[in-house]
């Protein structure tokens, strides 16, 4: 059953996040941290589909990690600033790079992942996602990365996690336009979708790369760090959890084993 | 038959295409196909033609060095480092120090001057050398570009090769030769174009003024070692001069005099191009030192000295 595997990993990649708040808490982490509470289940939808692809992203990555096999301890150690860690130590959590998976650090110049991950599609001829932000995909270069990927036809999905914000500012404040025309002027596939993973599957389980799907998510914590405003617009990860219990998944059996899991990763 | 700079950059790219490589740049196979620097191949050959896209198409560069391969990343005038620099420096530079992951490009700037206006004037290697994990590499013989190439086949970092328009019809290593009086007046440490200038000024010194100028070329900038052969020169005059095709201020001719003067004590000074804007037009070029500049700076320190 899809769902059962999916909301194993949804799961997981929200309460390893919640043993960060408390690791941040403790004096554990000194450096920034970017949190994927309430978008932890984006990656999970695009592994059931293309469990195989190289990962380029950026910040607030935790999940894709942990969604395409990363070591959680490996990342445990990253973020503690480790040697052992799967970046040595050096990209805590801005900069997850693990080449067995095989996923990419980031440089922190936003949106640089993009032509990269479009350079890696061109040689390797392997299926590449690259996962951007909202914010990120302003960048101009993020355009023209995707207008080449479009020319050669490139085996390259392109990820958007719009959670609507950069930093605090509504994308209605940056910009006039929606990311999934653009793509589409460029050529390619390009689609909405909700944030729930099965929606996200569905989507692009359809598609012929290169495409775009443009992922509506919520953004539960501050940009960086673990600061909230206030209740999030809405919490996926509890209507996902509704649907799957309906559907026969042992949601609170799951919750509790992970939640153990996760704790004792962190002892 | 004596080959060229252009002729050994070619002949050494068809090699490495043959052997699965990849070349990447802007209007790449246009007219003259950079000098005359790129062989005259196809895309299926593995000269991929990019977009005019300076900020993005690095990155793309990156990926594929990422993905195995050791491609060569063509920057046809050095202003345009303005753009691609960001990636370059940030990501192809520091990945190995960062992830242990290597990412070998070997990126070709060419330098172009004569009244070609703000951006594409002059040399801008010093840039890059601010910046960890990039070596820094300013050829100007066909020995010395094949030896900058060997060093990125033999190594697992990016390099940065700072070519100059100037260079391409060379086909003699006399230039790689220092030049040594029995009893010089000054050492002259010479980068990128501005050896021509110096070997030229040298050579007027001479005969004008009987000042005897000794001139070290320097062609690895980066990692730039005060090796011991730079020191001994110094001591035989106590006075030098570090000449670049790259600006003055903050550049790497004032780094150099800077470091050779800490280890010896003696005063090195610098020449590099001025702080002012280029026109489009030859005689508002503001381009490498020339020989009357050359010329004129070495009587000024030889006064200075004197006094």
């Amino acid at each position: 059953m899809q769902q059962l595997d999916s909301f194993y990993k949804v799961c997981y990649n929200r309460f390893f996040e919640f043993e960060v708040i408390n690791a941040v808490k403790n004096g554990k982490i000194n450096a920034p941290i970017y949190l994927s509470v309430g978008q932890e289940s984006i990656p999970v939808g695009v592994y059931s589909c293309f469990p195989n692809a190289a990962i380029f992203a950026q910040h607030r990555c935790h999940s894709w990690y942990l969604t395409y096999g990363g070591n959680p301890i490996a990342l445990v150690d990253e973020l503690t600033h480790k040697k052992s860690g799967c970046a040595s130590g050096m990209g805590c959590s801005a900069s997850i790079h693990d080449p067995s998976i095989p996923m990419f650090g980031h440089s922190g110049l936003m949106g640089d992942q993009v032509p990269i991950a479009v350079g890696y599609a061109l040689e390797s001829k392997k299926t590449t996602v690259t996962v951007i932000g909202d914010g990120s995909v302003e960048e101009d270069y993020v355009f023209a990365s995707m207008g080449f990927a479009a020319t050669k036809n490139l085996p390259i999905l392109f990820v958007v996690e719009d959670n609507n914000l950069a930093i605090l500012t509504e994308k209605y404040v940056r910009r006039s336009w929606d990311i999934v025309d653009v793509a589409c002027g460029f050529g390619l596939n390009a689609f909405h979708s909700s944030d729930d993973p099965d929606e996200i599957s569905n989507c692009i389980s359809s598609l012929t790369l290169p495409a775009l799907i443009n992922v509506s998510t919520c953004r539960h914590l501050w940009h960086s760090g673990i600061g909230i405003d206030g209740p999030p617009a809405f919490n996926s990860y509890n209507s996902y959890k509704q649907k799957c219990k309906i559907l026969g998944v042992e949601v609170d059996e799951i919750e509790s084993k992970i939640i153990n899991e996760v704790e004792k990763l962190w002892k | 038959m004596e080959i060229t700079v252009a002729q050994t950059i070619s002949d050494e790219t068809r090699k490495h295409l043959n052997n699965g490589g990849k070349l990447f740049g802007q209007c790449v196979t246009a007219v003259g196909w950079v000098g005359g620097t790129i062989p005259e191949m196809t895309e299926d050959e593995g000269i991929v033609e990019l977009p005019l896209s300076d900020v993005s198409n690095p990155g793309m560069a990156i990926g594929c060095a990422l993905a195995g391969n050791r491609p060569i990343y063509v920057i046809r005038y050095q202003g345009f480092l303005w753009y691609n620099a960001a990636s370059l420096i940030n990501y192809a530079a520091k990945s190995k120090e960062m992830w242990n992951t290597h990412c070998p490009i070997f990126i070709r700037a060419i330098a172009m001057e004569g009244g070609v206006g703000p951006v594409a004037t002059s040399s801008e290697h010093s840039m890059v050398m601010r910046k960890p994990g990039l070596p820094v590499f300013a050829p100007m013989t066909p020995n010395e570009w094949l030896q900058t190439w060997e060093y990125f086949l033999a190594h697992d970092d990016p390099v940065f090769c700072s070519e100059h328009r100037k260079s391409f019809g060379i086909c003699s290593e006399e230039l790689s030769n220092p030049i040594q009086f029995s009893s010089p007046d000054i050492t002259i440490f010479a980068i990128s174009a501005g050896r021509l200038s110096a070997k030229e000024a040298s050579e007027k010194l001479y005969k004008r003024k009987n000042i005897r100028c000794n001139i070290i070329p320097i062609v690895q900038l980066k990692p730039f070692s005060i090796i011991e052969k730079y020191i001994d020169e110094l001591k035989k005059t106590n006075l030098g001069l570090v000449v670049d095709s790259d600006n003055e201020i903050c550049g790497a001719s004032r780094s150099f005099a800077y470091e050779l003067m800490l280890k010896t004590g003696y005063p090195v000074y610098a020449l590099g191009i001025a702080d002012k804007t280029a026109g489009f037009a030859p005689h508002l070029d503001n381009g490498t030192p020339t020989t009357q500049d050359v010329y004129n700076k070495v009587l000024e320190i030889i006064a200075i000295a004197n006094k």
